[in-house]
């Protein structure tokens, strides 16, 4: 396995906009800083809130681990980080920059550079490769065929997947999709990971792989972020947070 | 993302889904294909007449007796009157200095008769100037002699079918026949040609007009077929023609007078209007293969919503997520359309082959109409709900599919 250090933001980082990100005002190593952060949705004529008054802050290289019972908002909590999903107020500064006040093409290029995304149902295109759908990020950055093919050939080296390279993902088992899924994630080598219950459609043994594989990451230097029902696996993180009804109950710091 | 990548992508979408790609061709190409030949045969038949009405040149004027008030719509074909167009009128028309030909007619179902073999057709009186003013072509023998301009002589010429049935493979000229009650001598046989107008010349029999004025014992023409010398003094022609006949007739010009370009015109009017009825029709149905498309494509996107949202959680902005699926279906519907014009050309080619005399001819505009549909809809309704898509936060659209399980 390749060892390289994560704590820089992508070096391919060239707009404007995101030199901000290198800024001293991270001198304070927070990567991110969400406050009084609320979103409400409406589920028939309901109003719900998902997420109610949020502070939250996270270092670089952190693990940690979102739990909570079902709508609690953890999925939305992580969303939001990732920038899948805008809150109703609130502010959330990624590497110090505000984020709220973005174009969706800034943002679609934070999330390119700055985050990679793992899901409980992979996500993988079907009609793809394993090795075309860990493509794909390389693709929409525009490198070139040959810096593709070797970024591609590298990170499934070191999920493990370089056999199964020309398969499909109905070719694959759940744990080798999920690690599809991993490799398609950190291609682009970006400084924070996001994880949606990616054991939650995996056996027992398979799970297992994939969070040793994600902590190995951490290790390296990504900060990495679980959503998780799975205590065990929380205890395993460096810090718990625990939702309830869109706040923050408990925010546990623990040894490893 | 590079054009190349792009390119490859999309590529990948249309190969590796081989069975959508193929029925979104089919019902494409399909429409197309219906639009081009069903005008083909619109436009053939338009060509058709105009061709011909172009045959016979352009310098011909009818002389129908009676007059028919009414000027647009179809021409006459019959006048009445009670005073007939005689023979004598005829004779007086051809001093008039711009008629090149003349050729007084009169027609009547007459009973011919060789041997045991007897046929009841279409008997022609009419003079020499009749077979160049038709353009009738003598195949075997002589037209009538000079002299049946203005005498009954017992001479006839044959159209082609009635000369093979009567006389089969031998030979017809001087042959004596029967028509009625008369004997006649067979001085020619027409060349084989098509029919003119709807009048088969291939089964009549022409005689001298005198002798069918006794044949039929009436002096009464038909119509008088005039050929001018020039077109130009077209009006001034008409003009003397129902001043002689005024003369002729008592102070009464009871007599209608037809030109080529007036009957050509009606035509072209009426079958114009068909291509375009035909046309509207084709375009119904390319209006279905729209909805087609509408279907395929909807069901697709929202298949696919899940993919834009994931593309767009990968990074990808709105704007390549709608050059992606905008180019997806450019591809897509712009190859259905042209395998349509080719399939329907191809079509068109066999049915000039299998019907060489109709000329089957899809007009370009309705090829480019047919086109400009088939990829509007394509991409109408293929974009549109993608170019929705895009413009959603990438959690919507990736719970599209999903069913909310991230909340």
């Amino acid at each position: 396995m390749k060892q390289r250090s994560t704590n820089e933001p992508a070096a391919t980082v060239n707009d404007p906009a995101m030199a901000q990100t290198v800024s001293p005002a991270t001198a304070d190593n927070a990567m991110i800083e969400l406050e009084q952060l609320s979103k409400q949705y409406r589920i028939g004529n309901q109003p719900f809130q998902a997420l109610d008054t949020i502070d939250l802050s996270i270092n670089r290289a952190e693990y940690i681990a979102i739990t909570g019972p079902s709508g609690s908002g953890k999925s939305t909590l992580l969303n939001m980080i990732g920038l899948l999903d805008r809150p109703d107020s609130g502010s959330y500064r990624l590497h110090g920059q505000a984020t709220e006040a973005l174009h969706e093409e800034q943002r679609a290029l934070l999330r390119r550079e700055q985050l990679g995304f793992i899901f409980q149902a992979f996500h993988l295109i079907p009609r793809l490769s394993a090795f075309e759908n860990v493509a794909l990020p390389l693709m929409l950055a525009g490198l070139s065929k040959r810096e593709q093919q070797q970024r591609v050939m590298q990170t499934l080296d070191q999920v493990g997947l370089s056999p199964q390279a020309q398969q499909r993902p109905n070719q694959l088992s759940g744990g080798q999709q999920q690690r599809v899924a991993i490799a398609r994630a950190i291609v682009m080598q970006p400084p924070l990971l996001l994880a949606d219950e990616p054991t939650g459609n995996l056996d027992q043994h398979s799970g297992g792989e994939v969070i040793e594989l994600l902590e190995d990451l951490n290790r390296q230097g990504m900060t990495l972020l679980i959503v998780t029902h799975d205590a065990a696996l929380a205890q395993r993180s460096g810090r718990q947070l625990q939702l309830v009804d869109g706040a923050i109950r408990h925010d546990l710091r623990q040894s490893r | 993302m590079r054009a190349i990548d792009q390119l490859r992508f999309t590529s990948q979408v249309l190969s590796r889904q081989r069975w959508r790609t193929l029925l979104l061709l089919l019902t494409i190409s399909l429409g197309v294909a219906s639009v081009v030949m069903l005008t083909s045969v619109g436009e053939g038949a338009r060509r058709y007449v105009n061709a011909e009405f172009s045959s016979l040149g352009n310098q011909i004027l009818i002389v129908l007796p009676g007059k028919t008030e009414t000027t647009g719509g179809a021409p006459p074909l019959y006048g009445t009157s009670p005073r007939d167009l005689t023979l004598e009128d005829a004779n007086d028309l051809a001093r008039i200095g711009n008629v090149r030909r003349i050729a007084p007619i009169i027609a009547g179902t007459a009973q011919v008769s060789y041997g045991n073999v007897a046929r009841e057709v279409i008997t022609l009186g009419t003079t020499p100037d009749f077979f160049p003013l038709r353009s009738l072509t003598i195949g075997q023998g002589r037209a009538l002699p000079a002299t049946a301009v203005d005498t009954a002589s017992s001479t006839v010429v044959l159209g082609a079918t009635l000369k093979q049935e009567l006389f089969g493979h031998a030979n017809a000229v001087n042959q004596w026949l029967r028509i009625g009650e008369r004997r006649f001598r067979v001085t020619g046989v027409l060349q084989e040609r098509g029919e003119s107008l709807g009048m088969d010349m291939r089964d009549m029999a022409i005689i001298p007009v005198r002798s069918a004025e006794r044949l039929f014992n009436s002096a009464g023409l038909f119509r008088i077929l005039l050929e001018l010398k020039q077109i130009e003094q077209l009006e001034q022609t008409k003009q003397q023609i129902l001043s002689r006949i005024r003369i002729r007739h008592d102070g009464d010009d009871d007599v209608t007078l037809i030109s080529q370009d007036s009957m050509l015109s009606t035509f072209n009017n009426v079958l114009t209007t068909l291509t375009a009825t035909v046309g509207a029709i084709a375009a119904i149905s390319l209006l279905v293969s729209g909805i087609l498309i509408m279907n395929i494509s909807l069901i697709s996107v929202s298949q696919r919503q899940r993919e834009i949202g994931l593309l767009k959680a990968l990074g990808a902005p709105a704007t390549l997520v709608r050059r992606l699926f905008l180019s997806e279906a450019l591809l897509l519907t712009g190859s259905g359309a042209l395998i349509g014009t080719a399939f329907g050309e191809l079509a068109i080619t066999v049915a000039l082959k299998l019907l060489p005399q109709f000329p089957f001819y899809a007009p370009l505009w309705a090829e480019l109409a047919a086109l400009t549909i088939a990829i509007g809809c394509g991409l109408l309704f293929s974009w549109w709900p993608a170019n929705r898509a895009a413009g959603l936060d990438p959690v919507l659209a990736m719970r599209g599919e999903t069913g909310g399980s991230h909340q």
